[in-house]
């Protein structure tokens, strides 16, 4: 595998070939040099959420995916850094949705219809359920005991609470997705912390060669994971 | 300044396109093929270890269609608003060069030759009442033994992987036994079967039906094909729907075609180039040519052409004809106008069968067109007399590389948990222990589905967005109930702790939010009567003769199989009878 350092060169060397408005190969990039950036700097300091709105995905996220038995859970993995990184893509602008009005509602299985991309999902979604615990426990959410943050999350994902113009509902299927692709996607993104994620799984990440493994009668593939720079566990 | 002109332009740079391209400049024709997305080359995106990467890839989707710039409005029934597909979902479209071709997964079927001619079949076996009321069963207007040479040369292009049953009338080998007679065999033997596959096979074989290997256009050696090109044999790296293959093993136009055609001088490719239109002159019977727009510049361009070759996939094909004027938009009240009828899709619902937790299935391994397959529930090839419903389903383990993300976001729910310790706790079990069988069904087309204008909402470029009516209709749900049925004992033979059948449900609508497949198709339909049809039985438009429409729009039913062997075929079927008569006189090929 080339070493981590010649990416970027080859990156500008595709940007060069292509041209440069492509709008994929310039979200790459983007996400590319932001995930080289902050891998040097530790502790991971959001850039996107606040303090506040940060100790809310640190929490939540762990509620979701927990630390168990099992393995590690959402904190452990790194998935609150995931989500705030992924806050400075074009994903996070709703650059590749259709996003022209007019937005009007409808029965959910026509999908979504609201006028909000994801970074207006967690601004306005953390305000809300902010509000909705302090009204209904006295506190906010990353202060309350476990079991109470989960009867939110639970409310939340019933649909039975609106979080001003968000529907709980679409801001929890909003941070239950973010907060297991941070637990899953490659270590690259900030999530997924020392293979923690793809180790749970016995998933091998980035080997993408099974021609001895097609068919062992059923048999564990006998690797450990390897990420994209190389990482393995 | 004049406006360029060319013999033939082709729009969208998928198979359609890219067999076309080929064709007509094989045939000396000076071609520019028109693509709305951005070049893209293996070398370049698909290389390791970058093109690893599900995050980047399937999830946050970076080679399909940026919806940004156009989508569709969808809605269930004519009483409702249709709403914008905003996210990607239910369906996947490719866009760039390649197409979907660059980043589907490669089953690459024929046809059941029954389904060419459903509507006689049907009414043969079991009368004209049988079949309900609604519904626009059509047949082709050409058959199998007419398609044969082009299903064998497309096969040849692609590198096609898999077990002939009969070559030539004998009996060659362990096939389909449902499956029709070839000229000659796969130019590469099948895939291996993967550990859940090879499971299935026993299992389905033990049950008394006739287990096959998917044929599969992931190479199962190194092949060059009949262009000279060449690809590497697949590893069964499980990043393969969705993603382009790394080791040149899945068929892509990229990879398959256009190396060759490249270096035909006759031969442009320009991307980033999104036809707005297919100019026709003052009598709205010929066109004159295309106009596209630059989409890095925003400059408009008319090139004027002899021939105009729609491949811009099934519903970009029927939303260029609408609002070019190409033939009479469909009228599902009156019943009139074939642009936008028969609009179908297909049925698919994916059941999981866990087995101990000794035995690991290995859900990452896997490639996009290996598997193994039944068709005893497919076509005509069981009575549905007493079942009263038309079409079935294959049945089959496609276990084409499950990754982390999918699997999480999807795991969960149905009265389980979708979070916490609990759902962890299954999610893990789930992915080391379970696999998938999926009953990929058909869809049959009904008087109020279709396809049209829609109202409201535009796309970037200031044109009214394509429209879909559909749901799912009664026939096709008592399908897949019967055919989903049909696995449980399968799931029993193959040592099940516990299953999870899933079909649809009798009233349930069409849901855009969950991933179907992307084989739409309908909405210009080929067929033998221009009351009933947009195209000719060799995908020329009745109304306009020059104008060629090429893609699974020409689809009169969703078949039970994945739709791109059918696709390509029926484009080297076109371009044959272009350049073998078309070329020669310029006119209809068929007389209305
Ligand atoms: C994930 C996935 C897996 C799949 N797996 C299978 C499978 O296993 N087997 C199978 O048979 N099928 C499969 N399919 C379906 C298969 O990809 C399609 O049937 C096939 O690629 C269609 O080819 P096409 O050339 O008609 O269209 P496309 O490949 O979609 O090509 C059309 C091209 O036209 C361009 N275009 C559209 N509008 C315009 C315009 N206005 N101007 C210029 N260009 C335009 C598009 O950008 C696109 O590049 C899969 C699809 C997906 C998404
Ligand atoms: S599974 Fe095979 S064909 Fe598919 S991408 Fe991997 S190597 Fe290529």
């Amino acid at each position: 595998m080339e070493p981590t350092l010649n990416r970027p060169l080859r990156r500008s060397f595709v940007k060069g070939l292509l041209g440069t408005t492509s709008f994929w190969m310039a979200s790459g990039n983007a996400s590319w040099t932001a995930a080289l950036a902050a891998e040097a700097a530790h502790p991971y300091q959001p850039i996107f959420f606040d303090a506040m709105e940060y100790r809310f995905v640190e929490a939540a996220s762990e509620r979701l995916f927990p630390a168990d038995n099992n393995g590690p859970g959402a904190k452990a993995l790194g998935v609150a850094e995931f989500i705030d990184r992924q806050m400075q893509t074009p994903y996070a602008r709703g650059e590749n949705w259709y996003m022209s009005g007019p937005f009007q509602q409808g029965p959910a299985n026509l999908g979504y219809q609201l006028p909000f991309v994801p970074r207006d999902l967690y601004r306005k979604g953390i305000a809300g359920v902010e509000h909705y615990t302090r009204q209904h426990y006295g506190k906010g959410f990353a202060d309350l005991p476990p079991a109470q943050q989960d009867e939110i999350l639970t409310a939340l994902e019933g649909g039975s609470v609106q979080l001003g113009e968000v529907p709980g509902r679409v801001f929890f299927e909003q941070l239950r997705t973010n907060t297991l692709e941070g637990a899953f996607a490659d270590p690259l993104y900030g999530g997924n912390r020392g293979l923690g994620g793809w180790i749970m799984l016995g998933f091998p990440g980035a080997r993408a060669d099974f021609m001895d493994w097609v068919n062992q009668e059923g048999a564990p593939y006998p690797l450990a994971p390897v990420s994209i720079s190389g990482e393995t566990a | 300044m004049g406006r360029t002109h060319v013999d033939a332009v082709i729009v969208g740079a998928g198979w359609a396109g890219s067999i076309m391209a080929k064709e007509l400049t094989e045939a000396g024709l000076s071609v520019i093929m028109l693509e709305r997305g951005p070049e893209r080359m293996t070398p370049v995106e698909g290389a390791y270890p970058e093109s690893i990467d599900e995050l980047r890839g399937a999830v946050r989707k970076r080679l399909f269609q940026n919806l940004s710039q156009s989508t569709v409005t969808i809605r269930n029934t004519m009483d409702q608003t249709a709403l914008p597909y905003r996210q990607l979902a239910a369906f996947l479209p490719g866009e760039g060069v390649g197409g979907a071709g660059l980043h589907w997964s490669g089953v690459h079927f024929r046809v059941a030759p029954e389904d060419l001619r459903l509507r006689s079949s049907v009414i043969e076996r079991y009368g004209e009442k049988f079949i309900p009321e609604g519904m626009n069963l059509q047949d082709y207007g050409v058959t199998y033994a007419e398609l044969e040479p082009f299903f064998d040369k497309a096969e040849k292009v692609f590198g096609t992987s898999g077990e002939a049953y009969k070559v030539q009338g004998k009996i060659v080998g362990n096939g389909n036994v449902f499956s029709p007679d070839r000229s000659d065999n796969f130019p590469l033997q099948a895939m291996k079967d993967t550990f859940s596959a090879s499971i299935f096979r026993d299992a389905a074989k033990n049950a008394g039906y006739h287990p096959y290997a998917l044929p599969a256009a992931n190479a199962s050696r190194q092949y060059t094909n009949i262009y000279g090109c060449q690809m590497g044999p697949c590893n069964f790296c499980g990043y393969c729907s969705g993603y382009d293959c790394y080791l040149y093993s899945k068929a892509s136009p990229n990879v398959n075609i256009l190396p060759a055609l490249r270096q035909d001088p006759g031969f442009t490719l320009i991307p980033n180039a999104h036809v707005l239109r297919v100019d026709l002159d003052s009598t709205k019977t010929k066109a004159t040519g295309v106009t596209y727009l630059d989409t890095e510049t925003r400059e408009e361009t008319s090139l004027s052409a002899d021939l105009v070759i729609l491949g811009a996939f099934q519903f970009n094909n029927v939303h260029l004809m609408l609002v070019s004027g190409i033939g009479k938009p469909y009228d599902p009240v009156s019943n009139t106008g074939t642009v936008g009828r028969n609009f179908v899709y297909q049925t698919i619902t994916s059941s999981r069968v866990w087995l101990p937790s000794s035995t690991y299935t290995n859900q990452f391994v896997g490639a996009g067109g290996a598997g193994v397959a039944i068709d005893d529930f497919n076509s005509m090839n069981f009575d549905h007399g007493p079942l009263g419903f038309v079409g079935g389903s294959p049945v089959w383990v496609n276990q084409a590389g499950v990754k982390p993300i999918a699997a999480a976001i999807g795991a969960g729910g149905g009265g389980t948990p979708r979070w916490g310790s609990a759902y962890k706790n299954a999610l893990i079990n789930t992915y080391k222990h379970s696999l998938g069988i999926d009953a990929h069904g058909s869809n049959m087309a009904y008087r109020d589905v279709y396809l049209d204008l829609d109202p409201t909402w535009k796309d970037v470029y200031g044109q009214p967005l394509l429209r879909m009516t559909f749901t799912w209709k009664d026939n096709d749900i008592r399908m897949n109930q019967y055919v989903v049925s049909r696995i449980e004992p399968i799931a029993r033979a193959m040592g099940a702790t516990k299953m999870n059948l899933v079909h649809l449900n009798a009233g349930q609508p069409f849901d855009t939010r969950n991933y179907q497949t992307t084989h739409l198709g309908g909405g210009a339909i080929m067929g033998d009567n221009p009351q009933t049809s947009a195209l000719n039985r060799y995908l020329q438009s009745w109304d306009v003769s020059n104008v060629f429409v090429i893609g699974s729009n020409a689809f009169p039913q969703g078949m039970g199989y994945n739709p791109t062997g059918m696709v390509a075929a029926l484009a080297y079927w076109a371009a044959h009878h272009i350049r073998t008569t078309y070329l020669k006189s310029p006119g209809p090929l068929v007389k209305a």
